[in-house]
């Protein structure tokens, strides 16, 4: 997968011709966006925008969630059911120019999938699993070219090759679900490009790839994008993203678009100060230096700590074994007290089963001690080790439990550890937790009697960190924990953790697909790929002169 | 840096917060999600009505002692006040000649207690369920006539008394066929979910074995050996009335388990009890809670069914399946099918609204809106 571009060229000749077609600034744009306007049940979320794109050009389309990009993008094509859209949007189809928001259904399907064609963010559900992707792609053609069966199959593996997928003929003959997430996505992506479309919209097209991956997609979109001469319309709410791959930018916020440009422009001169805050999003680090003088006690210490699940065996030999699926292999660390340990790594790396497995979450085997003692079988043996190890989730909608009150949920902690306590005092802690994680109730009139659903992701992170903080922990296992919130949120919320770990000398084992979250936040980093850590040390030797290929990889996509 | 972002060392209560804030902080006082639900629910009208409906007609039938009786609600009788509700008096009481319980509709004794001074105030309808109307001037059953307003059945029984009676009776052991079988099925359930791996394999194989038991020859066999009473009839459905809902909260529990909001609670070492009873249970309650009114109708439904075939409840008790196969023998009386019916149609009716509009209050998809 890494030699993509060799792939490419190979078959370059029997893809899709005309290419080294520049962009060319034409007099007329290809679609022109005016006083766009979506609500849904009166409820604004587009409130009216104008931009435009010309023939070949790539306008990225930049927003935190919520700000409304995908729904342009969707609305263009009248892709959202029950919203009320308001404006025009003159796009110049092949038979002279057409609004697409006021086009009868029938010629608008004429367009969509041939002259306007789009790829999701999730390919796995953008697929149909019944059908291979072969069919898929040749149904496209069928449909909108009228080839007849046998062409259009071939024409399909000839996308497939164009996108570089390995095999092609035989990965089109593959259901969704055995290709890998990149392969689909490049599936998805041949399945778009079918009919040649003079405009692509991209609606996060990378967000739900490995990070290692996402270089390679844009490279290919790019390079699709000149051969072919199409203009992309990338939603997308990485800056990264956008830098490597746009030629214009068009900033979104809360429905409004405070803000377009040519990226250089945009990126060096920023107009807007909400523009101005995204850009500054990138975390910080703050943390206290690391000094190898210190030679205290670690707070956890973990020794050839190996984690397997049981896999079922098929057919008649799985009535009497199961195999194993081996998650974890061999890891060992040590974390020292006020310290930060990162561990970086992909989906599948065994990043989060290790998490797991150094709360006493799973079984596994191997030595693992925190504060001296290791998790035994018996509940009451480990609830001075459950205090002094606490955990803080991902995802901020799933860790809080949507029948609890703020009160109930960050207090449970003391219910367990602290019995004794009278309400009234248990509610002075409460609060006091609260305030640390900077949660008023000068700000949230009746926060103590509020549920989780009133509360954004960021907030609802705070009160997932504020539950643990509440029982005085010495280590905080951080899974992902800012992987789920928009750019300037997650800034708040890493400040937010640097502060915790100044003031109160708390350790992190931080999790994370994120090499900008590792460098604002570690002393120490632990590199995981298929259950096995290919490279460890300070934070500052592994990326500033990663030494395995892997990690110099994800060093040069982060 | 712009103004509202604040620097990370300031103090912790003007440390930045994202856009959304201003929207929580501005809302109003905060409304737990089942008073969500409730909310919606009320929004349905249809459903909101039919269970203003029901309440109302069950209380009124749990007051069926005052509304339709044979015995007056007070008696003055020679200066003394009696309650024949509350006791029973002899005959010679009130001037009769023998020592037997007082038969109020008597011409003799209606007669004695309006002489002189003498008052009696009679509900509304003068008829209990059992009682013989021996005075009727026509043949049993009799049609609908001003002294039995909606006739006789054909052993001379008020209908009127019979239904309200019977369905006082259908609903209170429709509530509590249900609440044992809500009981019931949420434990076995909530361990088979929560545990998951040999104790949910072994209870679901249990389940299976005894979900394939012939429940209706069971019934049959056990009228045939136990003198019939609701408590048996009671005892004996719940055996398999708990399973069909166990199989809903085991999979909520096995969804919920995984939740990261229980990982947290475990990883503070709270209890495994504490973890179900506080955090999945509450959020798996949504099947047990959409599926009431419907389990309640199939609970009436089954009573009557076996009332109608006979293995139900003893005879004499007043009951709607009894009623419908009354109907069945006497065809030319239709005033006994017709008002059965319709008093059971009403009912299903009602319940089955008031599990639509549970249904759309609780659906998760409209949850956000």
């Amino acid at each position: 997968m890494i030699g993509m571009p060799a792939t490419l060229r190979t078959t370059e000749g029997a893809g899709l011709p005309g290419g080294g077609m520049a962009p060319q600034p034409s007099p007329l744009p290809l679609l022109e966006v005016k006083n766009l306007q979506v609500s849904f049940g009166g409820k604004p979320v587009v409130r009216g925008i104008d931009f435009s794109i010309a023939p070949g050009e790539k306008l990225a389309l930049v927003g935190e969630s919520g700000s409304g990009k995908s729904v342009t993008a969707l609305s263009l094509l009248r892709l959202v059911p029950d919203a009320a859209v308001g404006g025009q949007a003159i796009f110049q189809a092949p038979g002279g120019p057409s609004d697409l928001l006021a086009l009868p259904e029938s010629a608008l399907r004429g367009i969509r999938g041939r002259d306007i064609a789009m790829i999701f963010q999730e390919p796995m559900t953008a697929l149909n699993p019944l059908f291979t992707v072969g069919e898929q792609i040749a149904e496209v053609l069928q449909l909108k070219k009228g080839l007849a069966q046998v062409q259009s199959e071939q024409a399909a593996i000839e996308l497939l090759a164009s996108t570089g997928i390995p095999e092609p003929a035989r990965r089109a003959r593959a259901f969704p679900h055995q290709l890998s997430g990149g392969q689909r996505q490049r599936a998805m992506i041949a399945m778009a490009l079918a009919c040649r479309p003079k405009l692509l919209l991209a609606d996060e097209p990378t967000t739900a790839l490995d990070v290692t991956l996402r270089g390679q997609i844009l490279d290919l979109l790019g390079d699709l994008q000149r051969r072919n001469g199409m203009a992309v319309l990338l939603i997308t709410h990485d800056l990264n993203l956008v830098r490597r791959f746009a030629d214009r930018v068009a900033v979104m916020e809360n429905g409004h678009l405070v803000e377009q440009g040519t990226v250089a422009d945009v990126f060096v001169r920023p107009q807007h100060p909400y523009t101005r805050k995204l850009i500054d999003s990138r975390p910080v680090r703050d943390v206290v230096a690391a000094d190898a003088a210190t030679p205290s006690a670690p707070v956890m210490q973990a020794g050839h700590v190996r984690v397997a699940y049981p896999v079922p065996v098929a057919g008649f030999r799985g009535w009497f074994r199961s195999d194993e699926f081996v998650a974890v292999k061999d890891a060992s660390f040590a974390i020292a007290p006020g310290r930060t340990l990162g561990i970086v790594g992909e989906s599948g790396s065994g990043k989060s089963t290790l998490a797991l497995a150094s709360l006493g979450l799973l079984k596994f085997s191997g030595q693992l001690q925190a504060m001296g003692q290791s998790w035994g079988r018996q509940a009451a043996a480990n609830q001075a080790m459950r205090r002094a190890v606490q955990v803080v989730f991902q995802d901020p909608f799933s860790s809080l439990s949507p029948r609890m009150t703020v009160e109930a949920i960050v207090g449970e902690g003391l219910l367990v550890h602290e019995p004794g306590l009278g309400p009234a005092q248990r509610r002075a802690r409460v609060e006091q937790a609260l305030v640390d994680v900077g949660m008023g109730q000068a700000q949230f009139p009746g926060l103590l009697g509020r549920y989780p659903h009133e509360f954004s992701g960021g907030q609802r992170q705070r009160l997932a960190i504020a539950r643990v903080l509440i029982i005085d922990p010495r280590l905080l296992v951080l899974d992902e924990p800012t992987s789920a919130l928009d750019v300037t949120i997650q800034k708040q919320v890493l400040g937010l953790l640097q502060r915790l770990q100044r003031e109160r000398g708390l350790s992190y084992l931080l999790i994370t697909h994120d090499i900008a979250v590792i460098r604002a936040m570690a002393h120490d980093v632990l590199v995981m790929k298929d259950g096995e850590i290919v490279e460890s040390g300070s934070v500052f030797d592994v990326l500033d002169a990663p030494r395995h290929p892997y990690t110099q990889i994800l060093v040069a996509q982060g | 840096m712009s103004a509202n972002d604040l620097s990370i060392h300031a103090p912790p209560l003007n440390e930045a917060f994202g856009a959304g804030v201003q929207a929580a902080a501005a809302s109003p006082p905060s409304v737990s999600p089942s008073r969500r639900a409730w909310q919606r629910f009320r929004c349905n009208r249809l459903g909101y009505w039919s269970l203003v409906l029901f309440i109302l007609l069950v209380v009124l039938s749990l007051f069926a002692e005052v509304l339709s009786n044979d015995k007056p609600l007070l008696v003055r009788y020679e200066g003394k006040l009696y309650l024949p509700l509350v006791k029973d008096y002899s005959e010679k009481t009130f001037g009769g000649d023998f020592d037997t319980p007082t038969d109020y509709l008597d011409p003799f004794i209606q007669d004695k207690l309006t002489q002189g001074g003498n008052w009696a105030v009679y509900p509304p309808n003068p008829y209990g369920p059992r009682t013989i109307n021996y005075f009727a001037k026509e043949p049993n059953p009799s049609a609908p006539s001003r002294g039995n307003l909606l006739g006789t059945d054909d052993r001379g029984r008020d209908l009127l008394a019979q239904l309200v009676y019977g369905f006082r009776l259908s609903v209170l052991f429709g509530l509590a066929l249900t609440g044992i079988g809500v009981v019931m099925g949420v434990i076995a359930g909530a361990i088979q979910g929560y545990a998951g791996g040999k104790t949910d394999l072994i209870g679901q194989r249990f389940m299976e074995i005894w979900g394939s038991m012939p429940e209706l020859y069971l019934l049959i066999i056990f009228s045939a050996m136990f003198a019939p009473s609701v408590g048996l009839l009671l005892l004996l459905l719940s055996l398999f009335g708990w399973m069909g809902l166990s199989d809903y909260v085991r999979a909520e529990f096995l969804r919920n388990r995984q939740m990261d909001y229980v990982r947290a609670a475990k990883a503070l070492g709270v209890s495994n009890l504490q973890i179900m009873w506080r955090h999945i249970l509450p959020n798996s309650l949504t099947p047990v809670v959409t599926f009431l009114p419907f389990r309640m109708s199939a609970a009436i439904l089954a009573l009557t069914s076996l009332d109608f075939l006979g293995l139900g409840v003893p005879p004499g008790t007043p009951s709607l399946g009894e009623l419908l196969s009354q109907g069945k023998a006497n065809i030319d009386a239709w005033w006994i099918s017709l008002s059965t019916f319709a008093v059971l149609v009403v009912t299903l009716l009602l319940l089955t609204f008031m599990g639509d509009a549970l249904r759309d209050a609780l659906d998760p998809r409209k949850a956000d809106q």
